[in-house]
């Protein structure tokens, strides 16, 4: 029996401690609960608990315990979901004031997984809206603070999940992440985030932003617990066609096997001027961990990282335009008073509805794909992917995984980047070359600036490749201690 | 470089109204993003298909068998206005 508080317990030990019967998942959802109570008005990770729902999970699980009947794989564990999940009979919003008030009538596939294997669902997490953004300063409701530095941004667009994470607010997260979206804020917040393979887990339920690049994954305080949801989540299912028939693995069966003899490829084009020095350090430190650990540390190439940002850009914004023109003030959401024709409600509806970043991006995804520039904007963006695609095939000829910081920057203030949009899509540099490849990422923690802000390491794989990035991210997290670092919150 | 007049048009077609100070705002940002991505241009792909999805997906087919949907009630109860059958919208045809 453990001395730590229940929600300072990693998942696994949550669930292990729940079915033994040492612990009532009831008393961890209080618990849970009552620290979000106490302390999320500091952090504002959330948009709204479901604290009915969260009890009532937990009564279920302690009636089951107490039946002696068989426990789910997250019996009695805390997750927190991002708003941008569709949750049966629960607010789902994406941060934008169009969607207010929208309550799904169905659960999005990853959400029943959860409910499926018992888990305690406490709430839905902040974003930037739609999930367009790095910071979370893009909710359309509140600004989400950094738990290492109030003053600071958790990142984004998952910074709500990222920061409930870190503030032991729930013992996991899910995250979605089109260019970033969970891997940076984790690393921003000192936490461990895994985007799958495209097309590894459903997107059912996932409110669409760029639909060839959207994934959800998990959001952790450790390795072992991101194997615990990935393998939860992962797998087929008919509702996304999208997503793959491979067989999911147990992800915690070969995670302790280390990386003696791995080949782990050091991209020399993720270590450029401008990255900040304290994250280059970490990084590098890091590899040298891994040497020590017996693996071989291989320069390798990807020549068309620096052309990621514009890429992406237009291939996110022009698929973006398309999948937003379905808010239209017709079958969820608001609807502007007053207008006289449908073409006036649509225009007004989406004018009041849609924050600036939003507009901002439809705008430049409709130029994209507009007549006369849709063959050098849109399939320019394409052919510039299948490069980038190509890049890392050749990599991985030569290399297991590959090691690179997750952002060149640590957490910002908060207003910082607002004001220039192209400074905040920098961003991402890092980390949107793995979605429009379609690879497996993991950001890991890895260290601290002088000003003590978490640094994140990125591990990449082969598609499907999350048995080897998790076992990577393993081996180097049981050599530190980054990971049970928590903030000076309380 | 973006022209006011584009960013109307645009705009038009996304179904966004914008004032004017915000569309000489939006054609300043789509700009200097638009500059960006220029850069796009130094790389040749002539010879170079372009790529939807990154992981090769070919056709899912189903069998084409009913089955219970959405019951009506629970889809039309998130819309802004509905009746006991369909959503109401301001009338289109006069």
């Amino acid at each position: 029996m453990t001395t730590a508080p229940l929600h300072r317990l990693s998942a696994l030990a949550v669930r292990d401690a729940v079915a033994r019967g040492e612990v009532r998942a009831s008393d961890v959802a209080e618990d849970v609960l009552g620290r979000i109570h106490g302390l999320d008005s500091k952090v504002r990770a959330f948009l709204r608990l479901d604290e009915d729902g969260a009890r009532a999970s937990a009564k279920a699980v302690d009636a089951k315990v107490a039946a002696k009947k068989p426990l789910g794989r997250l019996a009695g564990v805390t997750v927190a979901v991002k708003d941008v999940l569709c949750t049966r009979g629960v607010e789902t919003t994406c941060a934008s004031k169009i969607l207010r008030g929208f309550v799904p009538p169905y659960d999005a596939h990853v959400v029943e997984r959860l409910r499926a294997e018992d888990a305690i669902l406490v709430g839905k997490t902040n974003l930037d809206e739609f999930a367009m953004g790095s910071s979370t300063e893009n909710s359309a409701f509140h600004v989400t603070a950094n738990p290492w530095d109030l003053s600071r941004v958790p990142g984004g667009s998952s910074g709500g999940s990222a920061a409930a994470i870190a503030a032991d607010f729930a013992h996991l997260a899910l995250g979605t992440d089109t260019g970033g979206s969970i891997r940076q804020p984790a690393a921003l917040c000192g936490m461990t985030g895994l985007k799958p393979t495209y097309g590894r887990v459903s997107r059912y339920g996932l409110i669409a932003f760029a639909s060839s690049l959207d994934q959800i994954g998990p959001m952790t305080g450790d390795v072992r617990d991101a194997a615990l949801l990935l393998s939860v989540i992962a797998g087929r299912d008919a509702r996304d066609s999208t997503s793959q028939p491979a067989p999911v693995p147990d992800y915690l069966a070969s995670i302790e096997d280390g990386v003696k003899g791995f080949r782990l490829g050091v991209p020399r084009e993720y270590f450029p001027e401008s990255i900040q020095p304290a994250v280059r350090d970490r990084v590098r430190d890091a590899i040298d961990v891994y040497e020590r650990l017996g693996a071989e540390i291989v320069d390798v190439s990807l020549p068309h990282t620096d052309y990621g940002i514009a890429a992406y850009y237009i291939v996110a914004t022009s698929e973006a335009s398309s999948n937003l023109a379905r808010y239209d003030g017709v079958q969820y959401g608001i609807r502007a008073d007053g207008a006289r024709s449908l073409v006036e409600m649509t225009s007004r509806t989406r004018t009041q509805g849609f924050g600036p970043e939003v507009t901002r991006r439809i705008l430049l995804g409709t130029y994209c794909l507009s007549s006369g520039y849709y063959d050098a904007y849109y399939l320019k963006g394409l052919r510039i992917r299948t490069l980038l695609r190509r890049d890392f095939d050749s990599a991985f000829a030569k290399v297991d995984a590959i090691l690179c910081p997750t952002s060149p920057i640590p957490a910002f203030k908060i207003g910082e980047k607002v004001s220039d949009p192209l400074s905040m899509y920098l961003c991402d540099v890092f980390s949107v070359t793995a979605n429009l490849a379609g690879i497996p990422g993991i950001s890991i923690p890895c260290g601290f600036t002088a000003e003590r802000l978490p640094v994140g390491l990125q591990v990449l794989g082969k598609p499907l490749g999350e048995e080897t990035i998790l076992r990577v991210a393993r081996a180097y997290e049981r050599e530190t201690d980054w990971h049970l670092q928590r903030p000076p919150l309380d | 470089m973006i022209r006011d007049e584009e960013v109307r048009h645009i705009a038009h077609l996304a179904r966004l109204e914008l004032s004017e100070p915000d569309l000489a705002r939006a054609a300043r940002e789509l700009g200097s993003i638009l500059d960006y991505v220029k850069k796009l241009e130094a790389v040749d792909t002539a010879d170079v298909e372009p790529e939807i999805h990154a992981v090769s997906i070919s056709n899912v087919y189903r069998k084409d068998e009913p089955r219970p949907s959405l019951p009506r009630d629970e889809a039309l109860a998130p819309a802004p206005s509905h009746d006991d059958k369909y959503f109401r919208v301001p009338k289109v045809i006069e």
